[in-house]
């Protein structure tokens, strides 16, 4: 919220300077964005009077005026704004006169940082002496420019001395503090809050507003309206008060340049006054004209359903049941807390208006708001919630300053319907455990000092303080609440620091420690780790060509994905990787080696309650020189190690349409699959548009976890040499090593130590659809040396064996 | 006999001497000392000579016969001695040829960021807990005291999967569970994925992580909470660091803060990545709700605690001065490489 340091003086005395003060509101909780100033990059602008403007001899659309800076001699300036029209004379504006400098932007252009400077020239002919400015060139946002010189130049209100500069006449000198407001202290929205605020922190007194008109017309307003709330659980509070002889006009400068610097653009006095006193008071107001409100009498009550209504920024809304209305006799004048109407709206020749100042429900507001689809700055701050005991300060303060504006008559009583008043809430809170909590020791009267600061009512009973806080506090509701207060005005930066005396021992899960075992063992073998969205595109299983009913296919689904692109929870991590190698292929990287453990999310009914069912995934994915289906093994195999997990299986899978169909092996371990690794199929890596051979591991870690055994107990060095045989023998291409050597294993028993295939041949000798596959085994006793006569006996048994099943003849080495 | 040892010796040095390679002191030894070299045809003459002169001419033949011996040893040494050099000189590599690479694989940025946010709290007591990405909206927003109009409900902020299920916002429905199954003493940290619905920018990015702390036990203080977040500012970004707690507004703590470390790239005296104000907002924190304590059943008057989540990628684009979120999630090796 954007508070105008000097609008904020007018309700307490600030004695410090910007920085301080905003340092301490920091401290005492009124964190701020920033500090804004409205005179930077300006210099040499002056108040110019212009005293004549002229038709230019060389073009319709430019005027020539004579502009008195106070230079003694007028000078002469052209310009081609809309709203300097020849005849026009004795007013003011700001003038850049030769050699200025004004922060922009200039003539349709992006601004400049640093401002630009302005010097004499002339326009078609015509000398020009400077320039006539309009408000953004000034450097004003186009939001706040006062609405009747939003398109020309800025005509100033109020009377001045020629050739002033323009910062100190319109006195733009001092910044605004841009608070970032809390949404559990919507007080603090308004001046009055934030004041309230700087009070409590600077120990200053604050000032409430002069709100009693002083030349009242002895007319009632109850003559002209009265009010019926017919949804009192909607509408809390309704007060109004009749104006008589409007004259709508310009604001004063005073209050056009605080509205502007908090935000707001002027328009005209008074719905400058009404947006003066929203920001003042935090309540919104509303003024309508009052011969639109038929039958003399306001009804607050709901909408029927399908109501037309034609709301002020010339929409047709159509209303539902609950919706509530402000309506007369005959239809709805607005909709409660969000935008009035366009036909009771003030108009130029507005004679009476109706000044409302309502609190109607949050929760109502909020409902209605989203269903229109219709924010405005009333509806959220309705919906965050205002004290209604503000409602009659508020619209006594509207009709203070229609009076002293001399904007109209002020009848001399309003018209208040407040069927429940809200009262202050009393609370006891302890000291000692306020004390407690915040870890100091400090009495309970300073206690009391710092809540009767921020204007609560307090007494200190023993360890009791009864506190009562002003009905704008909504927020303080349990013991916990003002121990903050307590917190914020001793200083959170005085408080102690000090260490949890709790014993407690730092552990991981044992899931996390295999996690991180896992991501170890595969960085140690250069794979990198990569992290990439949890949501996909369920697209996606299309380009990794995922059968229709496969399981990874049972998404979970977003309501309101982004996009499509993440639209589904990811049932796998491939595509995510080849989606980053793809990427990477792009960029011309070379040797891309990555991983990524996480999550998986399966819609299958097995989550926790009704939550999907949530599982850990691991995808190896790589392209890189010397990488083959044997090297990707390689890192599952070592993987497996690094985990504990024996006994991994490969069995050929030639089916996964994901996968090329000789290079792909299923993984399982104890009969249950973990993993499928292989080259992905080039159909798919081309749909990817990477070029090149791609390996990849998909590995439910979910598994893992229990097959993993990180125990490790020490196996005693072997104390007797081991004999080692090798021999190479011819088999069917379809003779799969992995069965070979199963038989061997088989067929060698307890005192073959390992088997190693080292070496695989094809060609001559070897006859076209045989391969030559050479092994060596090796032979130990744990207990003696062994004898060449019993090795021999047992190899030979393994390769009469190896014969017999698969027709393996032993080849001559 | 003795003229001729003489003469054998004085030619002998003379050879000795002008041997050039191994195998022509190897030659020498068998010319002199081998079974039918000259040295041992003269012993063989000894047995002629008189039994008086025997003993000291085979003293002079010995002595002889040991100085041919030790300086043809001499020599072959040397001569071995310079072919092993010259194997070698032959064996020299280029060292400032370029290293056959044995990679390993980095850790991904956000893992280094956690790890080290992890590391500083383990020291301190912290376990490492975690929960689903997927989560209830009691836990995510009702247990955790957000009321049922809050902000952050909204379609237009949060990520839905039914009315009831949702995409975690923030690591704090973890501290509910750990609420709900663990008993004081508790002192947790929990990191993980979040999701909110912002478009992803150079700032933004619809899925980001955090790291939530929590800590439950019997005379918990907030001057505690200041401690424990002091120290691990001091761990993570440099034991000069400082530390500022601003009073801030959360749901699920009272009384809340944000705090704010000293900027490590400056020191404080105010650059670009602080904005120039010095400090740099890091995390929320404050003393948990006794709303939340309630629904993991704790006796609120016994018990207190404090409760603090900070962002993993701010943290990790502060401290590396990484300008672009997208660069987290897009890995492009050669940044993800940079992180070893």
């Amino acid at each position: 919220m954007l508070a105008p340091i000097k609008w904020l003086e007018e309700y307490t005395d600030i004695n410090v300077g910007v920085q301080e003060f905003c340092d301490r509101l920091i401290l005492s909780g009124s964190n701020l964005e920033t500090v804004d100033y409205y005179n930077k990059d300006i210099e040499n602008v002056v108040i110019g009077k212009v005293l004549s403007v002229e038709p230019h001899p060389n073009a319709d659309k430019l005027t020539v005026c004579m502009v008195d800076v106070g230079k003694g001699e007028p000078i002469q300036i052209c310009t081609g704004a809309p709203n300097i029209v020849p005849g026009m004379k004795d007013f003011f504006v700001p003038v850049a006169v030769d050699g200025a400098k004004v922060p922009g932007p200039l003539h349709g252009k992006p601004k400049q940082e640093g401002g630009e400077y302005i010097y004499a020239g002339e326009l078609r002919g015509v000398a020009s002496m400077g320039m006539m400015c309009n408000c953004s060139e000034l450097g004003f946002p186009d939001k706040i420019v006062p609405y009747r010189d939003k398109d020309g130049i800025w005509i100033l209100d109020g009377e001045y001395t020629p050739g002033m500069d323009i910062l100190e006449a319109l006195q733009l000198n001092d910044p605004s503090i841009d608070f970032e407001i809390t949404p559990n202290r919507p007080d603090c929205l308004s001046m009055i809050g934030m004041a309230r605020e700087a009070a409590a922190t600077f120990g200053t007194k604050l000032r409430y507003p002069e709100t009693e008109c002083k030349k009242c017309s002895p007319e009632k307003s109850e003559d002209y309206i009265s009010v019926e709330i017919k949804r009192p659980d909607l509408c809390k509070r309704f007060t109004c008060r009749v104006v008589k002889d409007i004259k709508v006009e310009q604001s004063p400068w005073w209050m056009q340049k605080y509205l502007m610097q908090a935000g707001m653009r002027p328009i005209n006095n008074i719905v400058d006054i009404t947006n003066f006193v929203m920001l003042e008071y935090g309540q919104p107001i509303h003024a309508y004209d009052i011969n639109t409100v038929k039958g003399g009498k306001i009804i607050v009550d709901a909408a029927k359903d399908g109501d037309k209504f034609v709301t002020l920024d010339g929409n047709e809304r159509t209303l539902q049941d609950n919706m509530l209305t402000i309506r007369d006799c005959e239809g709805a004048l607005g909709i409660a807390g969000i935008m009035g109407g366009l036909d009771s709206d003030i108009k130029p020749d507005t004679k009476t208006v109706l000044v409302e100042s309502a609190n109607f429900l949050g929760d109502s507001v909020r409902t209605t708001s989203k269903k229109l689809n219709l924010r405005t700055e009333a509806s959220g701050r309705f919906e965050k919630g205002i004290d209604p005991n503000l409602a009659k300060d508020a619209c006594d303060r509207v009709c203070y300053l229609i009076e002293l504006l001399g904007a109209g008559t002020v009848l001399s009583t309003g018209v208040d319907v407040y069927p429940v008043p809200e009262k202050a809430k009393t609370m006891d809170v302890r000291v000692s455990r306020i004390n407690k909590v915040l870890g100091i020791e400090i009495p309970g009267e300073q206690m009391v000092e710092y809540f009767k600061s921020l204007e609560m009512e307090a007494e200190l009973n023993g360890d009791i303080i009864t506190v009562t806080p002003p009905t704008v506090r909504q927020d303080l509701e349990i013991e916990e609440d003002y121990i903050e207060e307590v917190a914020r005005m001793y200083g959170y930066d005085k408080l102690p620091t000090t260490l949890p005396r709790s014993e407690t021992e730092s552990t991981i899960t044992e899931k996390q420690a295999l996690r991180n075992v896992a991501k170890a063992a595969l960085r140690g073998m250069g794979i990198s780790e990569f992290q990439t969205y949890s949501f996909v595109s369920p697209k996606a299983s299309d380009k990794v060509r995922i059968p229709a009913d496969s399981y990874r296919r049972k998404f979970v689904k977003l309501i309101n994905p982004l996009g499509e692109d993440t639209s589904v929870m990811r049932t796998m991590i491939l595509p995510n990787l080849l989606d980053v190698l793809a990427l990477n292929y792009a960029r011309s990287n070379v040797n891309v080696r990555g991983f990524e453990l996480g999550n998986t999310f399966y819609n299958n009914g097995k989550g926790e309650g009704i939550l999907p069912e949530e599982k850990d995934a691991l995808c190896i994915a790589m392209y890189a020189e010397g990488e083959t289906f044997f090297t990707l093994k390689g890192y599952v195999e070592e993987l497996l190690a690094a985990l504990g997990i024996r006994g991994a299986e490969y069995e050929a899978e030639s089916k996964d349409p994901t996968f090329h169909p000789g290079r792909c092996a299923k993984v399982s371990v104890d009969g249950k699959q973990i993993a499928v690794i292989g080259q992905v199929h080039p159909a798919v890596t081309e749909t990817y548009g990477i070029g090149t051979e791609v390996y990849a591991a998909e590995i439910d870690f979910d598994l893992l976890y229990g097959l993993a055994k990180t125990e490790i107990k020490y196996a005693p060095l072997p104390k007797y040499p081991a004999m080692v045989r090798d021999f190479a023998m011819v088999v069917k291409e379809d003779v799969a090593a992995g069965e070979l050597e199963k038989a061997i294993k088989a067929n060698a028993g307890p005192l073959l130590e390992s088997v190693k295939l080292f070496d695989v041949y094809r060609g001559a000798p070897v006859l076209p659809g045989c391969k030559s596959l050479a092994y060596s085994l090796t032979y130990r006793a744990a207990d003696r040396t062994l004898k060449e006569a019993e090795v021999n006996e047992i190899n030979q048994k393994v390769l009469v064996a190896l014969k017999d099943a698969y027709n393996a003849v032993l080849r001559e080495m | 006999m003795k003229e001729r040892l003489k003469q054998l010796m004085l030619e002998a040095e003379a050879k000795m001497e002008s041997i050039s390679s191994l195998q022509e002191a190897e030659e020498l030894r068998i010319k002199l000392l081998g079974k039918k070299g000259e040295l041992t045809d003269l012993l063989k003459g000894m047995k002629d000579l008189a039994p008086e002169d025997r003993k000291s001419f085979g003293q002079a033949a010995n002595e002889a016969r040991a100085k041919i011996e030790n300086t043809l040893n001499e020599r072959m040494d040397y001569f071995r001695n310079a072919q092993k050099e010259l194997a070698l000189a032959a064996e020299k590599v280029d060292v400032t040829e370029p290293a056959i690479p044995h990679e390993l694989g980095s850790r991904h940025l956000l893992s280094v960021t956690i790890d080290e946010i992890t590391s500083c709290f383990r020291s301190m007591g912290f376990s490492v807990v975690e929960g689903p990405e997927v989560e209830t909206v009691f836990n995510n927003f009702d247990a955790l005291n957000a009321g049922p109009n809050h902000p952050a409900r909204d379609i237009t902020d949060t990520f839905y999967i039914t009315d009831d299920v949702l995409l975690r916002t923030q690591t704090s429905p973890v501290q509910v569970r750990t609420l709900l199954s663990q008993k004081p003493p508790i002192k947790v940290i929990a990191p993980g994925r979040c999701f909110r619905c912002d478009t992803p920018d150079a700032t933004h990015s619809p899925m980001f992580h955090q790291v939530e702390g929590l800590v439950v036990d019997e005379g918990i203080t907030m001057a505690d909470l200041k401690g424990v977040l002091d120290q691990f500012a001091k761990q993570m970004f440099g034991s000069s660091t400082r530390t500022k707690f601003r009073p801030h507004h959360f749901p699920f703590t009272e009384p809340s803060a944000e705090m704010d470390v000293s900027c490590f790239k400056c020191g404080g005296k105010g650059c670009k990545v602080c904005k120039g104000s010095g400090w740099i907002e890091i995390l929320g924190c404050g003393m948990v709700h006794p709303n939340v304590l309630k629904v993991g059943g704790i006796d609120t008057e016994k018990y207190t605690g404090f409760a603090f989540g900070m962002g993993v990628e701010r943290t990790a684009m502060l401290k590396y001065e990484v300008d672009d979120i997208r660069l987290l999630y897009e890995n492009d090796i050669r940044f993800v490489k940079q992180f070893r």
